[in-house]
């Protein structure tokens, strides 16, 4: 296997962990945002949904991803009905599944950060007749953006060192879904040891500066999730 | 012990606690595509001769790892000639005892009852935007599979359509469920032993198109019940396994 290979798996490494990054900001602001302040019975399920992929194995989690994005399973007849063909083998069935697999990596650590701002500000910030949008994007936001700044970080690494969900639904597809975890766990496999530990070294060099960056950020307190599961280990 | 009847059953308890005492326990480590052959055969081994095997379903490169780390295994079933072959050459095995017990047959598979046809023709056809395989480099199948794209001319023209899987178990995952609509998988896998119609339509590869797929076993050395994993892996050459062996899909 030559370098050619490792160096599209990392840049599509790096392309993938963006997308889901952004996305997952997208739509886990506005979920850790409710999360935070609602007093509704949901919370407590939806947190353990959000918390699941946590406890589920990756490549179980894979597995019923397969079914439910084939042609069998509801998400693929959906898809199949909306023109976009079958999710599995493909860049954005990956973008999909990582972000299932990462949410919690970005809503605990937003919603962590919404709780501390508390109520107080944002009541100042409404007898100043701050609307409710003012009151987040110029209070709660600004005041939340280590949380912000830790999601981002954990979304991205976390989806940098996924492994079992790749395995299970990427089909190894060169540039689309080749992934620098499956990539190394191939080359392992087929007793390549050199260059499986010059993507080893790649890896745990950037997974260390990650998390040395973002306990520096966070002198003070564990990091949600971490203590929890490492980054998707074997299945 | 006056009663006759009492000494009769003391007699038998004995008898079977001596034949307890004799009766061995081997961990055989198996291929995983050969788990359902390999439990019946199994069954069949300690119904005839009292022992008792615990079997163990893996991936053959993660079992070797295993046994050079010492793991107490005392037969591996492997699914090529390689593993048992590097085990006696680094002394883990017992080379007296090795043996291709199976031969893998290679289909072209599709849970569609219409897809394939009987000749293989699909496969030159756009009628299927993805072909499952096992990894060539990982899996014996995958390197048949891999042969037999050469041999027909095809690799260029399926190569963006190709979905690898990690083993043979996965490549038949990806067809079952669906998102592949073809794939290259073990008779063994979609052929039911009790003789039904298998589900789907498969072709039977040809097997002038790949290199037999010889699935060999070997004692391990040092075993701790030596004689009855050597028993074992003969017992896999004779009648019984044999019929177990056909019935699922494999030759030897």
């Amino acid at each position: 296997m030559d370098w050619a290979a490792d160096l599209q798996a990392v840049t599509l490494t790096l392309k993938l962990a963006a997308v889901v990054t952004a996305l997952l900001l997208v739509v886990g602001t506005p979920l850790a945002w409710w999360l935070a302040r609602t007093p509704s019975r949901w919370k407590a399920p939806l947190s353990a949904v959000v918390a699941l992929p946590l406890v589920l194995p990756p490549t179980v989690l894979g597995f019923y991803l397969l079914m439910l994005m084939g042609p069998h399973g509801v998400v693929g007849a959906a898809t199949q009905a909306l023109g976009i063909g079958l999710l599995p083998f493909s860049f954005a069935g990956l973008v999909i599944a990582s972000m299932l697999y990462s949410m919690p990596f970005v809503v605990q650590p937003l919603q962590g950060a919404f709780e501390a701002v508390g109520a107080r500000p944002l009541e100042a910030a409404a007898t100043l007749r701050a609307g409710p949008w003012d009151r987040f994007a110029h209070v709660a936001l600004p005041l939340a953006r280590r949380g912000v700044v830790t999601a981002a970080v954990l979304g991205f690494a976390h989806t940098v060192g996924e492994f079992g969900v790749v395995l299970m639904i990427g089909g190894n597809v060169p540039g689309a879904t080749r992934v620098i975890s499956t990539q190394l766990y191939s080359h392992v496999e087929a007793m390549e040891y050199p260059q499986a530990h010059r993507l080893a070294a790649l890896l745990l060099v950037f997974s260390f500066a990650v998390l040395c960056g973002v306990y520096r950020l966070r002198p003070r307190g564990a990091l949600p999730g971490v203590a929890v599961e490492g980054a998707g280990g074997p299945p | 012990m006056k009663s006759p009847l009492l000494r009769r059953l003391t007699a038998l308890a004995l008898a079977a606690f001596a034949l307890q005492a004799r009766a061995d326990e081997i961990q055989v480590a198996v291929a995983a595509n050969f788990s359902a052959a390999a439990q019946k055969i199994a069954a069949a081994f300690e119904h005839d001769t009292g022992n008792t095997v615990k079997l163990s379903f893996g991936a053959t490169g993660k079992f070797y790892a295993q046994i050079v780390a010492g793991a107490p295994f005392d037969v591996l079933l492997a699914a090529d000639q390689a593993t048992p072959a590097r085990l006696v050459d680094e002394g883990k095995g017992v080379a007296a005892t090795r043996r291709t017990y199976a031969v893998g047959k290679l289909v072209l598979w599709s849970a569609d009852p219409a897809l394939v046809d009987a000749r293989g023709e699909v496969l030159k056809s756009d009628r299927y935007k993805h072909l499952s395989v096992a990894d060539a480099k990982l899996a014996p199948y995958g390197q048949a599979a891999k042969e037999t794209l050469e041999q027909l001319k095809l690799t260029e023209a399926v190569r963006t359509r190709l979905v690898t899987a990690e083993n043979i178990g996965q490549a038949w995952q990806f067809v079952s469920t669906g998102n592949a609509e073809i794939g290259f998988v073990a008779l063994g896998q979609v052929q039911p032993p009790d003789g039904s119609k298998a589900p789907g339509s498969m072709w039977l590869v040809p097997e002038n198109l790949y290199t037999p797929i010889r699935q060999d076993a070997v004692a391990i050395a040092g075993a701790h019940s030596a004689a009855t994993a050597a028993a074992f892996v003969d017992y896999l050459g004779g009648d019984k396994a044999h019929a177990v062996i056909k019935a699922y899909g494999y030759g030897w």
